[in-house]
């Protein structure tokens, strides 16, 4: 249910940024995860260049190669069949599969939901794409309001710690402050060195927070 | 053609990702640093974006329907409602804030 709302927001949203349905349907079909795909037609809406646009994308996909990690253990999947599978691993097929008891159960789980999302998430895409031109003015509906919606439900679980508060509002300053100076897709792949400088400053602290206790042992 | 690129480049690389993960030894990516690395750049990302899609037109920060539409998914988020409710009460409340202020 949720996957085909998305899917039907992800194609109108698609629609409204300027791609073509092929194109629209092309990212579901092929890219097939979302957080990374709203980014893409929401850099390339802003007029960003297909690379910094591809840029961000990518780096929003690079979690999927850890649940790919911690999925390739717990399914063992024979080489043969893991580039197919490949194409399944994002936050949904990981959740329910890692939430599997049994090997047997987590396969199961992943087949079945990479499956069904995989044909739910195209189909609303195309059903979006081609409602776009009926619903005439989308901003109308509200449906720009639903990636960062899409982005902000992504992003609530996560905070669980101050770390992950520090970055994100970091991020939030760097994205919106750096926008207006610097060209369209750029701003946000600044705003992801906020990680980074995030960790380091933490690093640098607790450096220093241990180094206070070894003395104070003394 | 641009956008093709785009869309190309954009499948490359998250397949890619993807794949890396089932393929690697897992010692290689499970140093500390880098898995916290891993789990910090989405969050820098989520919300750089969120901020950009919710409070900015183009290239110009702006505040509109958006932001309360925002509000009340963040207001669904703290009371746990399930995805779906999240994203639906950004676009109806985006959307009757619009038709509100007309």
């Amino acid at each position: 249910m949720a996957v085909g709302l998305s899917g039907l927001a992800f194609g109108v949203t698609s629609a409204g940024s300027g791609l073509s349905t092929p194109q629209t349907c092309a990212l579901s079909l092929l890219v097939f995860t979302g957080a990374s795909q709203f980014a893409l037609v929401g850099a390339l809406a802003a007029g960003g260049n297909p690379f910094t646009a591809a840029a961000g994308a990518f780096f929003l996909g690079v979690r999927n190669a850890f649940y790919g990690l911690r999925l390739s253990q717990l399914l063992a999947l024979p080489r043969a069949v893991r580039p197919l599978a490949a194409h399944w691993v994002i936050d949904e097929t990981s959740a329910v599969a890692l939430a599997q008891p049994t090997r047997r159960g987590a396969r199961i789980g992943f087949t079945v939901t990479g499956l069904t999302l995989y044909v739910l998430w195209n189909l609303t895409t195309l059903l979006g794409a081609l409602g776009a031109e009926k619903l005439g003015d989308t901003d109308a509906w509200g449906i720009d309001a639903a990636s960062p919606a899409v982005f902000l439900a992504l992003l609530a679980p996560m905070l669980k710690t101050t770390v992950e508060r520090v970055v994100a509002g970091l991020a939030v300053v760097l994205g919106l402050g750096l926008l207006p100076v610097l060209p369209a897709g750029v701003p946000v792949l600044a705003a992801a060195l906020s990680a980074p400088l995030v960790l380091y400053a933490d690093g640098r602290r607790r450096g220093a927070a241990d180094t206070l206790k070894k003395e104070g042992n003394r | 053609m641009n956008i093709w690129t785009a869309v190309a480049l954009t499948a490359v690389g998250c397949y890619a990702v993807k794949l890396i993960g089932l393929l690697v030894p897992a010692e290689t990516l499970e140093r500390p640093a880098v898995q916290r690395l891993a789990a910090l750049l989405p969050v820098a990302l989520l919300a750089a974006l969120t901020a950009q899609q919710a409070f900015a037109d183009g290239r110009t920060p702006v505040l509109d329907a958006r932001a309360v539409g925002l509000a009340a998914a963040a207001v669904a988020l703290v009371l746990r409602a399930p995805f779906l409710v999240v994203v639906g009460a950004a676009v109806l409340v985006t959307a009757g804030a619009r038709a509100l202020t007309g």
